[in-house]
C-alpha cells in the first residue's frame, strides 16, 4: 500500500428502522463504537470527528463526543442534505490528506421515523388577511401544489419522467419493476426496514404518492446512524495483520454541486453533477464502471434509480431502460445494484445514508456479507445524492486476497 | 375588458391583463433566464438583466401527479415541466383530469389564469397554470 493512500479501517451501520427509545445520540454512539471495534482503534487514536445530523440540534458531533470520549479533537458538523454522510466522510478523508491526522471517523445519524413527507409546504400564512408579495418571486400565498411541486417524491418523480420523454421506453411498470428489484433484494438484509419480498401488483397497486412513485417506490423514512474510520495508508502500515487484510482502500472520494444547466432552477437538476462525480471518480480510482462488482445507488425513489444507471455510466446514454430489462442491475447480473435493498426497503435515515452505502460495499468487498455476499467481490462504487444540490462518489476496493 | 375587481398575480413573474403571460430576468450576457430576484448569473456571474416575455404555449417534458402532499395544499394536482419555445417552466397542468389517460409526456399547452379568492380589501389573487392546448 501507497503511503498516500487513504484506507477505511473499520466501519459500521446500525439496523434501520423504527428506535423509539433511542436517541440521534444513542444511535450515533452505536455506530461509533461498534466502527471503533470494527477498526481495532479508540476514540484516542482518532484525529478528526466529521458528523452529520440534519433534523437534530446543531452541535450533534460535540453532543456525540460527549458519550464517546472528548479528546479535544477538532469537529466538523456538516450538511449537505441526502448527501451529508458522504460529505463528513469525504471531510475526514481529506484531513488525512491535508496531513493533520492520520486517522479520523466520521458518522451520520437521523431520526426519521414517522417524519411523513419532506420538501414542499411552504410559508405560513400571515396574520394579515390581504394578499402581499413576499420573498423572491414575490408571492402573495405559497407556491408548493399551486406552481408544481417541492415535494421530493414529485420532483424525482418529474426527474424520471423527463428521462422517460427525453428517451423513451420508460412506464410506470418499468418504474415500479425497479422497486420490485430491490424489495426483493432487501429479504437478504437483516439490518434493513422492510425485509418484504413485494409483487409488481403490490407494488403498483399501493397508495400513490406522486405518479409514478407509489409508497413501496419511495426511499422509507426511518431511523438509523453509520459511522466509520479512516486511516492513511503510511499509518496502517504499522497495524496488525488482520487490520491491513480487512482494511477497504479508497480508490477515489468525490463531491460535486450541481452546475449550471438550462432549466436547473425550475426541475432540479440531478444528472449532470452525477455525471461529474462519476467521471472523476473513475479517472483518480483507474476504473470503469465495467469493473464494478457492485454498486450503491441513491434510489431515493425508482424514478431516480433509473436515471443513475445513465448518469454513472453504468450503461450507455440513453441505454437504463435497456440496461435494467438486460437483469445487469439485479443481484445475480452483471453489474449489480443496490443488493442492500436500496433506500425503498433498507431505508434513508438521511445523515446515515452517505456512509451506510459505503458500508454495503465495504461489507462485500471484505468478503463479509453473508447470505447477500456478492461472490468475488472486489471493486464497488457507492453514490448519493442530496437534492439542492450535493453528489457524493466513492469507489473502494478490498485488500482481502 | 377590465372588471372592477383590483387583481394581483400569485407571483411577479405573472404579467395579467388582456394577454396574460410570464417574465423572466434574462441575463443581458449569456442569455440564461431565471423567474426569481437575482444577485447574478448563476451561468456567467455577470449582474445586468433584462424582462423578456415567455411563450404561452409550449410542450410537457416532464409531470407527475402528486396525491400526497403537505397540509394546506390540495391534492391530485399535476406538476409539470413545459418546455416554452426553449424555456421551461413550473407549473400545474389545470382544466385537465389528473390521471395518466389526460396527461402525457410531449403534450401541447398553453398559459391559463385562475383565480384563487379575494381578500378584505377586495383584491383577488390570481395564479396560472397550463391548460391542454
Ligand atoms: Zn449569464
Amino acid at each position: 500500500m501507497a503511503s498516500d493512500d487513504i484506507f477505511i479501517l473499520g466501519i459500521n451501520m446500525t439496523k434501520f428502522g423504527k428506535h423509539p427509545d433511542l436517541d440521534s445520540v444513542d444511535l450515533g454512539a452505536m455506530a461509533v463504537k461498534a466502527a471503533l471495534a470494527d477498526g481495532g482503534v479508540t476514540m484516542a487514536d482518532m484525529g478528526i470527528l466529521a458528523a452529520g445530523n440534519l433534523l437534530g440540534n446543531p452541535g450533534f458531533g460535540q453532543q456525540l463526543q460527549k458519550q464517546v470520549g472528548q479528546t479535544g479533537i477538532p469537529v466538523y458538523n456538516v450538511s449537505n442534505a441526502c448527501a451529508t454522510g458522504a460529505t463528513a466522510l469525504r471531510t475526514a478523508i481529506m484531513a488525512i490528506k491535508a496531513g493533520e491526522c492520520d486517522m479520523g471517523l466520521a458518522v451520520g445519524v437521523e431520526k426519521l421515523s414517522g417524519a411523513g413527507l419532506l420538501g414542499g409546504g411552504g410559508r405560513k400564512k400571515s396574520d394579515d388577511d390581504t394578499w402581499t408579495p413576499d420573498g423572491r418571486v414575490g408571492a402573495v400565498a405559497s407556491v408548493d401544489g399551486r406552481i408544481g411541486t417541492m415535494n421530493m417524491p414529485g420532483v424525482f418523480a418529474q426527474v424520471g419522467m423527463e428521462y422517460a420523454h427525453k428517451y423513451g421506453g420508460a412506464d410506470a411498470e418499468l418504474f415500479a419493476r425497479i422497486s420490485v428489484k430491490n424489495h426483493g433484494h432487501s429479504t437478504l438484509n437483516p439490518l434493513a426496514a422492510y425485509t418484504k419480498e413485494m409483487s409488481l401488483e403490490q407494488v403498483m397497486g399501493d397508495m400513490m404518492i406522486a405518479y409514478p412513485n407509489t409508497r413501496p417506490m419511495c426511499s422509507a423514512n426511518c431511523d438509523g446512524g453509520a459511522a466509520a474510520v479512516v486511516v492513511s495508508g503510511e499509518k496502517l502500515a504499522t497495524l496488525s495483520d488482520e487490520q491491513q487484510r480487512r482494511a477497504v482502500k479508497v480508490r477515489a472520494s468525490v463531491l460535486t454541486s450541481d452546475p449550471w444547466q438550462e432549466g436547473c432552477q425550475v426541475l432540479p437538476d440531478v444528472n449532470t453533477l452525477t455525471r461529474q462525480a462519476a467521471n472523476q471518480a473513475y479517472e483518480t480510482a483507474g476504473v470503469g464502471p465495467e469493473d464494478l462488482d457492485l454498486v450503491e445507488l441513491h434510489d431515493c425513489f425508482a424514478t431516480a434509480e433509473l436515471v443513475h444507471y445513465d448518469n454513472l455510466m453504468l450503461c450507455d446514454e440513453g441505454g437504463a431502460v435497456d440496461f435494467f430489462e438486460s437483469g445487469k442491475p439485479f443481484r445475480d447480473g452483471e453489474r449489480p445494484v443496490n443488493v442492500s435493498g436500496g433506500l425503498q426497503s433498507k431505508g434513508h435515515p438521511i445523515s446515515a445514508t452517505g456512509i451506510a452505502n459505503v458500508w454495503e460495499i465495504c461489507h462485500h468487498v471484505r468478503g463479509e456479507a453473508g447470505d447477500r455476499q456478492i461472490e468475488g467481490a472486489k471493486v464497488g462504487l457507492a453514490h448519493v445524492i442530496g437534492l439542492g444540490s450535493a453528489c457524493g462518489v466513492h469507489i473502494l476496493e478490498g485488500q482481502a486476497a | 375588458m377590465s372588471t372592477a375587481t383590483a387583481q394581483i398575480p400569485l407571483v411577479d413573474y405573472l404579467v395579467l391583463g388582456d394577454n396574460p403571460h410570464l417574465v423572466a430576468n434574462e441575463c443581458t450576457s449569456c442569455g440564461a433566464r431565471y423567474f426569481d430576484r437575482r444577485n447574478g448569473c448563476a451561468k456567467c456571474f455577470a449582474e445586468d438583466f433584462k424582462k423578456v416575455e415567455i411563450a404561452t404555449e409550449g410542450e410537457v417534458t416532464a409531470f407527475t401527479i402528486v396525491a400526497f402532499a403537505a397540509p394546506g395544499v390540495d391534492v391530485p394536482f399535476v406538476a409539470a415541466v413545459v418546455n416554452c419555445d426553449g424555456t421551461p417552466v413550473s407549473a400545474n397542468l389545470i382544466n385537465v383530469e389528473p390521471d395518466d389517460e389526460h396527461v402525457k409526456l410531449g403534450m401541447k399547452v398553453k398559459l391559463a389564469t385562475k383565480a384563487m379568492g379575494t381578500d378584505s380589501a377586495g383584491t383577488e389573487a390570481v395564479s396560472f397554470g397550463f391548460e391542454p392546448a
